[in-house]
């Protein structure tokens, strides 16, 4: 499979990415390059194999559903571009 | 004399115990061979009050005969562990800046056994890349150079700052991540060794995530015993993260005497690549008769599927990288860009804060994911990584002990050299690690000889999952029988 100059501007509008018109056609080459390298995966028959969804055996951890934490309030903000009373500001969403 | 950075973390550790000099001397010899060596771009920031202060700490300890297991010793940091209050950036603009407020598991693990940071070293932004070329702030140089030549080469990647650092000894031995082999390919580059454990040996929580299913935490150092030593300060059981093993820790470094009489070592013949160089193909003869030689059985295997992993890996590393760097927003932490609705503030933060080849790799896994092709892309890698990790399995089954393999296939090149056309050829510098990540298991690099340029080459070891202790047995018999590499003279001073 390869991706045209529109779906390489959709996937970088997916990913939240702005790309500029000259970015386009470089990234388009080099995303197919790198579709062209993983084609080959078609070749293998996973008939029957299940998708790996943890590489050690082991049991999800669980603890009891209470607080363990918390009150850092200001630690979390700190590095925010923007904050107002512990809030991170964002430009308006809703009118 | 031997300058007191240039003794191995065990020599240092035995000099500090025996009082022939005091944590501030070690602490500040280092400090000075940073500073000669800015030339190489290895530390991102170095930190050498907070030093001085705990060099100081560890002085007051060794006197009243407190002395913790890694006390005094002089350690560097990849900027991907968070460290309180000291500015971590991942190598990318976009956390230009950063300060956390709490420290990464692994690092608080070394501080806690008495360790001593002396800064941040530069890598692969994110950690994606295989030569330290991607990192906003700039290439780190290799210490290296060839026989007769003054072309830079990289130090490999992504872990380059930590490869470089401790091969130009500039800290007794780093902290490193190792994602598709960003621990065993620098360190094969510089002629020091590196492990990167089994997955969930050591905590991931506080470490910036790239592929979390892939990502790993382990160091760098001149040594085998060096590496032995820190990843028993760096591994252990972890709450926060939940794939952290509940296993108790080994006594790594008992482990590094024990030899391999009575192991089977395998050769999977699969990594008999095509255009494999003699040299490389020779050393890995070599290694396989110091086994040999030292007791253990030589025997040829198959992995069948060893070819199709690195392909899995650009579909799982890259799906897992565009769903952990969302978090790159411009709300919460580092750059924001305005724009003219909240998603164009978030469309140009992302365009200027990230480089090229993250936003390659984020593009690709946004791709993989996206509706249509999820099956085609992301679970047939998923079930594909269930077969690279059944070729261990039956190995292992088999009687296999460890797996024997080059760390790369080629020694170190210049900077620029490889990848600004094709993405994939430097891709490629990661063939015989990669199959390691996506396994899960323990993989150690471990330098064997030079080239025909003088520069160094490394054996990969790999284990079956949790017994790193056979790796660092087996390591060990490498390194007596090729010789301690013989570091490079400091040319950068």
């Amino acid at each position: 499979m390869s991706v045209d100059a529109t779906t390489v501007r959709r996937i970088a509008h997916l990913a939240r990415i702005a790309v500029s018109d000259e970015e386009v056609a470089p990234l388009q080459g080099e995303l197919n390059a790198i579709l062209a390298f993983v084609e080959q995966l078609s070749e293998v028959d996973v008939e029957g194999v299940e998708p790996m969804t943890s590489v050690t055996p082991m049991a999800m951890k669980k603890r009891t559903d209470v607080v363990t934490d918390g009150g850092h309030a200001r630690d979390i903000v700190f590095n925010a571009p923007e904050t107002e009373d512990h809030y991170f500001l964002v430009p308006k969403v809703v009118e | 004399m031997t300058h007191l950075n240039e003794l191995t973390l065990a020599e240092a550790r035995d000099g500090l115990k025996a009082k022939d000099f005091s944590a501030t001397d070690l602490a500040k010899a280092h400090l000075s061979a940073i500073e000669a060596a800015r030339g190489l771009n290895a530390y991102l920031l170095e930190t050498p009050e907070r030093a001085l202060q705990m060099a100081e700490v560890s002085d007051a300890k060794i006197a009243s005969g407190e002395a913790r297991p890694l006390e005094g010793l002089p350690l560097g940091v990849k900027d991907l562990f968070c460290t309180h209050g000291v500015i971590t950036t991942a190598g990318s603009k976009i956390l230009e800046g950063f300060q956390p407020h709490y420290e990464s598991a692994v690092t608080h693990n070394l501080w806690r056994d008495g360790a001593v940071m002396l800064g941040k070293l530069n890598l692969d932004e994110f950690a994606m890349g295989s030569s330290n070329e991607t990192s906003a702030y700039g290439d780190v140089v290799s210490p290296w150079r060839r026989a007769g030549s003054d072309t830079k080469l990289v130090p490999g990647g992504s872990s380059g700052g930590s490869a470089a650092a401790v091969a130009a000894h500039l800290c007794l031995g780093a902290t490193a991540t190792d994602t598709g082999g960003s621990i065993r390919q620098p360190a094969a580059f510089t002629g020091t060794v590196g492990i990167k454990p089994t997955y969930g040996r050591c905590s991931r929580w506080g470490t910036v995530a790239y592929a979390s299913s892939l990502d790993q935490a382990g160091p760098i150092a001149r040594t085998v015993r060096d590496c032995a030593i820190l990843l028993g300060s760096m591994s252990g059981a972890d709450a926060r993260d939940t794939t952290c093993a509940d296993l108790a820790v080994p006594d790594f470094e008992a482990a590094v005497a024990r030899g391999v009489k009575g192991l089977t070592i395998g050769i999977p013949k699969e990594y008999r690549v095509e255009g494999m160089s003699a040299e490389i193909q020779a050393l890995w003869d070599k290694g396989a008769a110091m086994l040999k030689d030292a007791g253990a059985t030589i025997r040829e295997i198959s992995l069948p599927h060893t070819r199709y992993a690195l392909p899995a890996y650009y579909i799982v590393a890259p799906a897992e990288a565009s769903s952990n760097l969302a978090r790159y927003d411009g709300v919460r932490y580092g750059l924001r860009v305005p724009g003219k609705d909240i998603a164009g503030m978030y469309e140009n933060t992302r365009a200027a804060g990230f480089g090229r080849e993250v936003k390659r790799r984020i593009m690709i896994g946004t791709y993989v994911l996206s509706a249509g092709y999820y099956d085609a892309y992301y679970v047939r890698a998923q079930k594909i990584r269930t077969l690279i990790k059944r070729d261990f399995e039956e190995a292992y089954a088999s009687g296999i002990d460890a797996i024997l393999t080059p760390a790369t296939p080629s020694a170190a090149f210049g900077i620029g050299e490889k990848g600004s056309g094709d993405p994939v050829e430097m891709y490629l510098q990661d063939v015989f690690t990669i199959t390691v990540n996506m396994a899960g298991l323990p993989g150690i690099s471990v330098p064997a000889g030079l080239d025909a340029q003088g520069l160094p080459l490394g054996l990969q070891l790999i284990g079956r999952p949790f017994d790193e202790e056979t790796l660092f047995a087996a390591a060990q018999v490498i390194e007596t029988a090729a010789g301690r590499t013989r570091l490079p003279t400091a040319w950068w001073a």
